[in-house]
């Protein structure tokens, strides 16, 4: 084990992807000789060369397209878009093709490409800089999103998306690139699917994903100290598929829940989840579950606005005393 | 309006017939009588309703597809173009009986019914795809132009699109993309003056589009697109550059649809007077004239052809797709993702 960094991770997954593969790819804006805007292709260029680690010009739709088409024959391309905002005009190829083309072909052709891009709210980027996107991509038939929430996973998650056959969408975060964590220093993959159960505890269940994760830790920590209250805390890195057995599983264990995201609340992953909780969890629950979400506004540019429309450890505690009325 | 626009000419003669032998053209005429039967045949089982969703017919644009694919290596060039996609599908190789029963939504359809008219795919006869995005296909070719590329074949990437989808910011963003790496592929424009029912001129400040392809600095000719044989001799040139690592080239190619834009398109936004000045352009009837002119052909030999063609897609290819089950509804959830793949649960091992 090593302590790395989340875009020192993900570094170190690219280059052992590129040089395994010739037919490994890196794709996107200012990743080459650059470095990458969150560095994670530093130094890769001048290993790698121009034709594999391609710096692109400012055409999401068109590049992410020309990934895709690359998939088509055999190439392996890990496209990074440096943020998720410019998402958006690239899901048309996202969506339209990558996620499609093996229904619509009959399971002829896969579009295996990684698309990797950082979604959430920094600090005081404005509302064009903060989206999250990764509700949209989970409900997108065809198409893997995960999203880690440490360096074990950005590195793991990376390595089984370029390897997997499927169009894998991961959603980072840019406040987590300087994040230090454990790495293993023997190769290895992270599954796709399921999820993790990162902290254990009896009375109730939170559930995060990415950033949210460390909300939920955090508020397990200070219920458990300030409260008595054991919080399990089980980590949905996949986000599609969802891992419906491992949200059931925990739920039975502990009988209450509360999922935490950092986007804004409808058609998200916690309605998503909440959906899960009612289908498969109705008769285990003994409180109505929580979702703990952003205010639905475009996020403002204002610090104390911005503060106030994105959730933290903070709202997460406050939901779970409120599952507790003898305990405030 | 301009019907018929003076064509550019960079170096294509407009009948350099010596370039195709008297047995290629005659087997050049049958494909393309047999490609008009077929589309016809659609529009027939359309309104049996043997065919659903959206259906746009080639017919009249015969010489596109055909000039082009008969000057590359289908097959074994990658092709892909938009939804009106059924003849260069059949002509890079696809069994028509395998293209009609993917429009009869059957299992034994070239994507087994998942597809439909607008998404053929023949990944085995390297067609690579119809997509129904308008502009879609751009930079999906230039990536396989990229894999080529990379993987240092010799092939080319085709890629066939309408006039209207050249005001798509993927346009633009492929053919720069394309330049600035130098990619092995051909774009073809078959312009036939409409987007569905708006005409070129309403939609599109440059009408003349391999002017546009200047913009990327990329080399660009304009041809009849109704003669096999002018479309044949330009394709040639142009695939010749691009498959000496030339990089791009934008051939345009002059051309009218007959029929609606898809089935349920009535025309009603152009003249019958514009119509019946391109049907005396017809393709097919190019062609077969020129060889009865040169004692290549007669016209009952023509008319022979014409009936053995109209039986044997009877016979052959709408029984076949009739014959052909549909898919089971149990297996509605199969193609969605990969099966069995193991990197889903942490690689093989
Ligand atoms: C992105 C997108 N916008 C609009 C449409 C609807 N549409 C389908 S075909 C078409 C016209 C395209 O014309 P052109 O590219 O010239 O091709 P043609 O049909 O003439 O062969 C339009 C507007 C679409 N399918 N996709
Ligand atoms: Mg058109």
């Amino acid at each position: 084990m090593s302590q790395m960094m989340y875009w020192e991770a993900l570094r170190r997954a690219h280059d052992e992807e590129l040089s395994h593969d010739p037919l490994v790819i890196v794709m996107g804006e200012d990743i080459g000789i650059a470095g990458g805007t969150y560095k994670a292709t530093q130094g890769l260029y001048d290993k790698y060369g121009p034709e594999r680690v391609i710096d692109t010009p400012i055409s999401e739709n068109g590049y992410t397209g020309l990934g895709i088409g690359a998939s088509f024959v055999g190439v392996k391309p890990i496209i990074e878009i440096m943020s998720v905002n410019f998402a958006w005009l690239a899901t048309d190829q996202i969506i339209n093709t990558a996620a499609k083309v093996r229904y619509m072909s009959g399971g002829q052709l896969g579009a295996p490409v990684v698309i990797r891009s950082p979604g959430g709210t920094a600090h005081q980027l404005g509302a064009q800089h903060s989206a999250r996107m990764e509700k949209v991509f989970m409900g997108i038939a065809g198409l893997r999103v995960v999203t880690p929430s440490n360096p074990r996973q950005a590195y793991g998650l990376l390595k089984s998306a370029v390897r997997c056959a499927d169009p894998v969408f991961i959603n980072e975060h840019e406040l987590m690139y300087n994040m230090k964590g454990e790495v293993p220093d023997e190769e290895f993959f992270h599954p796709l699917e399921g999820s993790e159960v990162v902290r254990q505890g009896r009375d109730l269940t939170l559930f995060g994903y990415n950033i949210s994760v460390h909300w939920c830790l955090q508020a397990a920590e200070v219920l458990s100290k300030e409260h008595g209250i054991e919080a399990e805390v089980v980590d949905l890195y996949a986000l599609s598929p969802l891992d419906r057995e491992g949200i059931k599983a925990s739920v039975a264990r502990t009988h209450k829940a509360i999922i935490a995201e950092e986007a804004e609340a409808p058609v998200g992953v916690g309605a998503e989840v909440m959906a899960i909780f009612n289908e498969e969890c109705f008769f285990e629950l003994d409180a109505p579950p929580i979702r703990v979400s952003a205010a639905n506004v475009p996020i403002p540019y204002n610090h104390k606005l911005e503060k106030a429309a994105i959730p933290s450890a903070r709202d997460v505690i406050a939901a779970a005393l409120s599952l507790f009325p003898g305990k405030h | 309006m301009k019907v018929m626009p003076g064509y550019a000419q960079q170096g294509v003669a407009e009948n350099d017939s010596a370039l195709l032998s008297v047995t290629d053209k005659k087997r050049l005429l049958r494909e393309m009588l047999y490609a008009r039967r077929f589309e016809e045949r659609c529009y027939e089982a359309y309104v049996e309703r043997k065919i659903g969703g959206f259906l746009h017919l080639y017919s009249g644009e015969e010489a596109c597809a055909h000039g082009v694919l008969e000057a590359a290596r289908p097959g074994y060039d990658y092709v892909m173009t938009s939804y009106r996609d059924h003849i260069h599908a059949i002509k890079c190789g696809s069994d028509p009986r395998k293209v009609m029963a993917e429009l009869f939504a059957k299992e034994g359809g070239t994507c087994k019914g998942r597809g439909g008219s607008m998404h053929i795919f023949d990944v085995e006869h390297r067609f690579m795809g119809g997509y129904a995005l308008v502009g879609g296909p751009f930079p999906l070719a230039a990536g396989i132009a990229k894999g080529i590329k990379m993987k240092g074949g010799d092939e080319i990437s085709i890629c066939f699109l309408g006039d209207a989808a050249n005001n798509q910011g993927t346009f633009h963003e492929s053919l720069n993309m394309a330049k600035v790496w130098d990619l092995p592929v051909l774009y073809v424009c078959e312009n036939n003056l409409y987007g569905i029912g708006t005409r070129i001129d309403r939609s599109t400040a440059v009408q003349d589009q391999y002017k546009r392809a200047a913009a990327y600095d990329i080399p660009a000719t304009q041809v009849d697109g109704q003669d096999v044989e002018v479309v044949y001799a330009a394709a040639k040139q142009a695939i010749e550059h691009v498959r000496s690592g030339n990089g791009p080239y934008f051939l345009e190619l002059m051309t009218y649809r007959y029929r609606g834009h898809s089935m349920s398109d009535s025309n009603a936004y152009r003249s019958k007077d514009e119509e019946r000045s391109w049907l005396k352009r017809d393709p097919i009837h190019i062609l077969r004239n020129r060889l009865i002119d040169s004692q290549d052909l007669t016209l009952s030999e023509f008319k022979d052809m014409d009936k053995a063609i109209i039986e044997e897609i009877e016979n052959e290819v709408i029984a076949y797709a009739e014959q052909s089950p549909e898919p089971a509804v149990e297996d509605l959830e199969k193609y969605v993702l990969a099966e069995n793949d193991p990197y889903v649960h942490g690689g093989a091992s």
